[in-house]
């Protein structure tokens, strides 16, 4: 995976084959203490204390299930590359949440990438799913909650392309505004992510 | 805390408000674009990016657009489906934007396979 974004699309979407109906995802970019944390939370069947043991083994997956594969493992496998950790917490019957954490300066450290896109991407694929969405940069937050979009304008608008168009621009704007009061290296990051599209 | 705020979404939805006020009836074309960790880390998202642009300029009510896990033959990722009400499914293989576009433009909203870029029938 080029992007940590990606992952993230990933990982969410596991939640949404584990039964979900509500993807919670958390990104903190702590510079001052040099961390990256991501989050991500849904409320899926979970997975017995038996199957997290062994999660991060490809090989021991059982493709069946799609609730873990090769997606948790490379996710692992970026984070301790980065000095980071990666966490499992699950409970058969209410959900499982995943927290990798990274260094935000190690060298090898994927850029976050566009992560409006994954969000977009998620709503748009998703129409029955809800998603809540958090981004802090430096203790500065941005959130985004479809359960309270869909409460104020019509539920339907969410699966229309024109709206999701806009939306994936003002999450971009957003984020920039949250990186742009200081100098640093994501604001580049999020004009990389621009300049995809 | 900054905040997608209602102010921004009534914006939106202004802007959109003649495309979702035609935006009912039944969906005869459905595209599947598949995003297991396979489509993923091969570029479905920016199939799927390329897919919503398309669709927002070409503003049909008819069109579907899903996003499923892994097809079983993750080395033709990034795998897209489409199935136009009373044919066969098409699968493609190994999209990347502008091939998204092609299939939208000429499979999509003209009828004509791209059987270029196309894995199976299904």
């Amino acid at each position: 995976m080029r992007e940590l974004s990606l992952h993230i699309l990933d990982i969410a979407e596991n939640g949404i084959t584990a039964g979900g109906d509500c993807i919670w995802i958390e990104v903190d970019e702590a510079r001052k203490t040099d961390q990256l944390k991501i989050v991500i939370r849904d409320n899926g069947h979970g997975m017995p204390a038996k199957k997290i043991k062994n999660i991060n083994d490809p090989f021991i997956t059982s493709r069946t299930t799609r609730r873990v594969g090769l997606g948790l493992s490379l996710l692992a496998a970026a984070a301790k590359r980065c000095d980071g950790t990666v966490r499992i917490d699950s409970q058969p019957g209410k959900g499982t949440e995943v927290e990798a954490t990274f260094r935000y300066s190690h060298i090898d450290r994927a850029p976050l990438g566009d992560i409006a896109a994954t969000v977009t991407t998620l709503i748009i694929g998703h129409p029955g799913i809800d998603f809540v969405y958090s981004h802090r940069v430096d203790g500065k937050d941005f959130s985004l909650d479809t359960r309270e979009i869909r409460s104020e304008i019509e539920d339907t608008s969410l699966s229309d392309p024109v709206v999701i168009h806009h939306l994936t621009k003002s999450i971009r704007s957003a984020l920039k505004a949250l990186a742009s009061d200081e100098d640093n290296l994501e604001s580049s990051e999020e004009q990389n992510g621009k300049a995809d599209n | 805390m900054a905040k997608l705020t209602i102010d921004d979404l009534k914006k939106i939805k202004e802007k959109t408000a003649k495309e979702t006020s035609l935006r009912e009836g039944p969906a005869s074309i459905k595209i599947t674009v598949h995003m297991g960790t396979c489509g993923i880390a091969a570029g479905a998202r920016e199939v799927m990016n390329a897919l919503m642009e398309e669709m927002a300029a070409a503003d049909r009510q008819d069109i579907r657009v899903v996003a499923s896990g892994c097809l079983g033959m993750c080395s033709s990722e990034p795998n897209v489906t489409i199935e136009v009400e009373d044919s066969e499914p098409i699968v493609y293989q190994l999209m990347d934007p502008n091939k998204m576009r092609q299939v939208f433009k000429r499979h999509v909203l003209l009828g004509e396979v791209q059987t270029d870029f196309a894995l199976a029938k299904m």
